[in-house]
């Protein structure tokens, strides 16, 4: 079991250029990566055998208008070891993309589908990037804080 | 790839010509939104040659409420009735785990006897969700009798959560900084009287279901998920533990003074076919629920004296920050990944249904299985669509 300062330590020495900041400590300890280096980082977060982190928990995506980005943050724990440790990447709010996780845990698939769904982040490569919770035509991304609420749809008016 | 033998008697055999113009060809079948079998609203669309299944598509969403989007509108206090209606079999457990991430995030404090207290609603909501489990699984393969003394059983656990919390499915019983208020009268020897009741039916479960012929061969080897696999897609719960991985979050990160009982993650051993099929995915549900009656009658000892809840303001206000907390919930792992930016209600709320996650293996594990098989398997993931739509 590693403590989340040895985690981002390894993480350092295996290609320092690719983290952003790191938070070691408080409720969600975290390290930001630079969004094209993410797949390689997670084949090593994933291989490294002190590390092993085999199942990804979660992927949440959040909508920061006053930055200008929308976050992506990959939850994993490794059931080798117990510990936890979480990724960011941050993207642009325009224009969010950033390459698909699914080879490496297929559990990413659809999670970024929903993250695709209700965000609107681009998963570049990923095998069937569809809408999971919303109708294929629902306008818009529901979760962005910038959403307007739809008030007609298929024929149907909806009240404020 | 699995064989259909035709067993055919030879008299019966056609032996003229196969007239030209008879042709074979795939076809697509449509099960759900409405089915009996897919436990709610999911939708499957099926590819099939004969009775062989080459491909299944799952289609959700049908269910889906925008509990996160409300999550951000809402306060804090208020969100925790719309936790009971993700996973509405474990209400207790999702409201369980919506109070520690705001805990988690807030710094708040529980007293002891509300840690008990926790523990020993979660676990006779497991108890509660495993016997539906079971039973519908029951009425999926075709018996109907299981179901109907599975339904007896959690009657009495609904009658003791409704004793202790006023309602029977959504509890709302544990909130943030505690549980809503403290046990009424005689709740303790009551719930005493029903382990002591409910300990020897499991044996009954299994006499009647478990080791039923029929049962064993429409679930064993069928559906088989190795525990890389389950790894893999996100399988947790007992689709992991029935893969034959002893993970459990009680055990691995406890909350909630789960470091203090005594009890042992049960695993599919593979006893009537491989590890990991369908068979040692509903029988990890039986033993689980031994191992909770344990645990239940470990916390009724410790129950000591003092106030259920801490002093928390009706408007909760959390510090600016983000956690990602997870429970061990009836079907896996429930996670909430909280974002606060200082105010009253939560920036962003994802919510991770165990569900959702193990669904996704579906399309993995169908090709190859018979189309009744598909009842069997996703009775054996035992989905709760609120919580996989949300």
């Amino acid at each position: 079991m590693m403590t989340p300062s040895e985690i981002v330590e390894l993480l350092k020495q295996h290609d320092a250029a690719s983290v952003v900041s790191a938070v070691a400590d408080g409720p969600y300890p975290h390290v930001v990566l630079k969004p094209e280096k993410l797949v390689a980082a997670a084949g090593f977060l994933k291989t490294e055998p002190r590390l092993q982190f085999d199942l990804l928990r979660c992927i949440s995506a959040i909508d920061w208008p006053a930055r200008n980005i929308v976050e992506v943050a990959y939850d994993l724990i490794s059931t080798s070891f117990g510990h936890a440790f979480a990724v960011k990447v941050e993207l642009d709010r325009a224009d969010p993309q950033v390459e698909s996780v699914g080879g490496i845990w297929p559990a990413a698939q659809w999670h970024e589908r929903e993250a695709f769904d209700l965000m609107g982040v681009m998963f570049l490569h990923h095998p069937d990037l569809r809408r999971i919770l919303m109708p294929e035509d629902w306008p818009g991304h529901p979760l962005r804080k910038d959403y307007q609420d739809v008030v007609e749809y298929g024929g149907l008016k909806f009240n404020p | 790839m699995k064989e259909i033998e035709l067993q055919c008697q030879p008299d019966l055999l056609y032996d003229g010509e196969i007239p030209s113009d008879v042709r074979t060809e795939e076809l697509m079948l449509n099960m759900g939104p409405q089915h009996p079998s897919t436990h709610g609203v999911l939708r499957v669309v099926l590819q099939t040659d004969g009775e062989l299944v080459l491909k299944a598509t799952p289609y959700i969403g049908y269910l889906h409420r925008c509990a996160e989007k409300i999550a951000e509108k809402v306060t804090y206090r208020q969100f925790t009735p719309y936790t009971d209606r993700l996973d509405y079999l474990a209400a207790m457990n999702n409201n369980l785990g919506f109070a520690l991430a705001v805990e988690k995030l807030g710094g708040i404090e529980v007293p002891p006897r509300a840690d008990y207290l926790r523990v020993i609603f979660a676990e006779l909501n497991r108890i509660g969700s495993h016997l539906m489990a079971t039973g519908s699984y029951g009425l999926d393969m075709g018996a109907f009798t299981p179901l109907v003394y599975c339904f007896r059983e959690r009657e009495w656990i609904m009658d003791l959560f409704e004793s202790a919390s006023g309602a029977r499915l959504t509890y709302s019983y544990i909130t943030i900084g505690g549980v809503r208020e403290d046990l009424p009268d005689g709740w303790v020897q009551r719930c005493r009287e029903f382990l002591d009741y409910f300990e020897p039916k499991i044996t009954e479960y299994n006499n009647l279901l478990s080791y039923n012929h029929i049962f064993i061969n429409r679930t064993g080897n069928v559906g088989v998920c190795p525990a890389d696999l389950a790894v893999a897609y996100g399988g947790t719960g007992p689709c992991l533990r029935g893969s034959g991985l002893a993970w459990d979050l009680r055990k691995a990160t406890p909350y909630c003074r789960y470091n203090e009982f005594d009890f042992d993650i049960p695993v599919g051993r593979g006893q009537n076919g491989a590890v990991g099929d369908c068979w040692d995915r509903y029988f990890v549900r039986i033993l689980e629920m031994v191992q909770s009656v344990r645990i239940v009658r470990q916390a009724l000892d410790k129950l000591t004296d003092g106030p259920v809840q801490t002093k928390v303001p009706r408007i909760v206000k959390l510090p600016a920050g983000e956690v990602y907390y997870e429970v061990e919930n009836p079907r896996g792992q429930l996670g909430f990944h909280l974002v606060s930016d200082g105010g009253t209600s939560a920036y962003r709320l994802k919510i991770r249904g165990p569900s959702f996650c193990n669904l996704s293996v579906l399309p993995v594990l169908a090709p190859n299985c018979l189309l009744a098989d598909i009842s069997a398997l996703l009775g054996s993931i035992d989905i709760v669509m609120g919580e996989v739509d949300r």
